[in-house]
């Protein structure tokens, strides 16, 4: 089959001519080092600024579900209900599937805590009786959506007999969700103004590259060169500059995650915390450097388009 | 193989380059195109390479009315015609090989058979030992030589030439013509604009010359249908 021979001969020399545009468009950005430095190192803090305030806000989402459970409900019982009676409702909360744990703070034990805490613990000395109550600290099964499932666990917990009072801050844990909200939607929209800035980068360099190259373009379309010919080179010079860029936000991200880590470990360690940093994970930085690649592309494409259009011989 | 069908060409500005243009130029002809500074000759050569297309009339290419072929299309007219410029257009940034290679790298051939056919152009304008050299470094004669070798490396049916020894002494000048006679004897249809009469007369090829923008004489040979 001769005829399938040499299609395939085309097609193995049209792939042959791409790996060829590909490597000799990273070979031209190699030979201008310092000018390549400039372009990607401008791409990469584009990049990297949303890709740091993701991760920031990763992290805070990350630590805010450790703190769950502070969205805790404190069952205040009647000062004459007994031990018995409040462990026996204890036994019977515990089965209710909203809840995940109870804690069981008896009258002495709320003594103690409040002498060392409140600082008043001599001012009880003249308390004949203990006027505190006994208290179950009721541990909520909570995820973000379900703030509201908890306050209707609240009211709930109120009607139970020997509960006096029920209370819970869902306040700020709503407030926190919100706040977490917006600082989301504003990465996207920063993300999005960024990305625009790269395509403006990117197109801004090719547009310098294809005035430079104008005679080769001049001499290209002469001798039969099509459109789609003339624009492989500057299309890979786009791809290449998203790449790297990419790789260098990749390398600066990770940098500033080790220059912070051991500032925020001992933090944590402070508060008690087994927090742990963070990173963006390979999937995510592969995704960084597929997205920073893309966007070269489509900033050279628009460009290149524009402007191969305006350079015919003359 | 070039058939012009009453051909004007008005640039915008109102200038006249062609004004009702008719010939034909038959398959394996070599002719010149004469004529002073301003006469139209490279407006008409620019026609057939698509540079430039008619205000008004028709011009067929190998049978192919080019009036018919969108600007997408152009490319692959282009791959039919060689094409030689009085500076040359050479590109500086790349040794004398790859230069000659442009027109078979765009059209996808093999490595070997760029290698073959390259050397091969290169050999018949006699600059094979200079395949290394940036053309920069060569003289003037021999930057026109490298141009030849990349119009004729992908064996066009057509060469098209403009003012190719404007620049070169007359020795080197009829070197370069005996080069496109040389072509036209293994079957190459020739077109050369030149206002160098007395090379002209030497070569000794029928030739065409336009003043105003209109053939004055037509040095062609009669067709069997009677047109020329």
């Amino acid at each position: 089959m001769p005829n399938s021979s040499r299609r395939k001969g085309q097609l193995r020399s049209y792939f042959s001519h791409h790996l060829r545009v590909c490597l000799a468009s990273l070979g031209r950005l190699y030979a201008q080092p310092a000018a390549t430095l400039m372009t990607t190192a401008v791409i990469s803090i584009a990049l990297a600024l949303p890709v740091g305030l993701y991760i920031a806000l990763d992290n805070v989402a990350q630590l805010s579900s450790d703190w769950d459970g502070s969205s805790e409900i404190s069952l205040f019982l009647h000062t004459d209900v007994n031990d018995k009676d409040a462990r026996r409702l204890m036994q019977r909360l515990q089965r209710h599937k909203l809840i995940k744990k109870i804690d069981f703070i008896d009258k002495e034990q709320g003594l103690k805590q409040f002498k060392e805490t409140s600082g008043f613990g001599d001012a009880l000395k003249y308390l004949d009786t203990n006027p505190l109550p006994t208290v179950l600290v009721v541990h909520p099964r909570i995820t973000e959506q379900q703030v509201d499932t908890t306050s209707r666990l609240v009211k709930e917990l109120r009607k139970e007999k020997f509960v006096e009072l029920a209370q819970l801050d869902v306040q700020w844990v709503k407030r926190l969700y919100t706040l977490l909200e917006i600082a989301n939607r504003s990465v996207w929209v920063i993300s999005t103004m960024l990305a625009f800035a790269v395509l403006l980068i990117v197109g801004n360099t090719i547009r310098l590259d294809v005035q430079t190259r104008r005679e080769e373009i001049e001499v290209s379309k002469l001798i039969g060169a099509s459109d789609a010919f003339i624009r492989r080179p500057f299309l890979y010079t786009g791809l290449w500059y998203g790449v790297i860029g990419g790789l260098l936000a990749t390398i600066i991200t990770l940098t500033s995650l080790l220059l912070m880590e051991s500032p925020i470990l001992k933090l944590a360690l402070l508060y008690h915390s087994d927090f742990r940093l963070a990173g963006l994970g390979i999937t995510k930085t592969l995704l960084l450097i597929l997205i920073s690649g893309a966007l070269g592309l489509i900033g050279s494409w628009i460009t290149v388009g524009r402007h191969l259009k305006n350079i015919e011989p003359s | 193989m070039i058939h012009f069908d009453n051909i004007c060409k008005r640039y915008p500005g109102g200038h006249d380059a062609l004004n009702r243009i008719n010939l034909r130029l038959p398959k394996g002809q070599m002719a010149f195109l004469t004529g002073h500074s301003g006469a139209g000759k490279s407006t008409l050569l620019k026609l057939i390479a698509m540079i430039e297309r008619p205000t008004r009339g028709q011009i067929f290419l190998d049978g192919v009315n080019l009036n018919n072929i969108s600007n997408k299309k152009i490319p692959y007219i282009r791959r039919n015609i060689g094409i030689i410029f009085q500076n040359h257009h050479l590109l500086y940034d790349r040794p004398v090989f790859d230069n000659v290679a442009m027109p078979l790298i765009i059209q996808g051939y093999r490595r070997q058979d760029i290698h073959k056919r390259v050397r091969a152009a290169l050999n018949q304008v006699g600059l094979l030992s200079k395949e290394k050299k940036d053309p920069i470094t060569l003289s003037g004669g021999e930057q026109q030589r490298v141009g030849i070798a990349r119009a004729i490396v992908h064996k066009p049916l057509l060469l098209l030439a403009d003012e190719p020894t404007g620049n070169l002494d007359p020795e080197l000048s009829l070197e370069i013509m005996k080069l496109f006679a040389r072509f036209n004897q293994v079957g190459t249809t020739v077109l050369i604009a030149s206002h160098d009469l007395d090379l002209i007369k030497h070569i000794g090829f029928p030739s065409i010359s336009l003043h105003g923008g209109q053939v004055e004489h037509n040095g062609l040979p009669f067709t069997f249908d009677g047109n020329r």
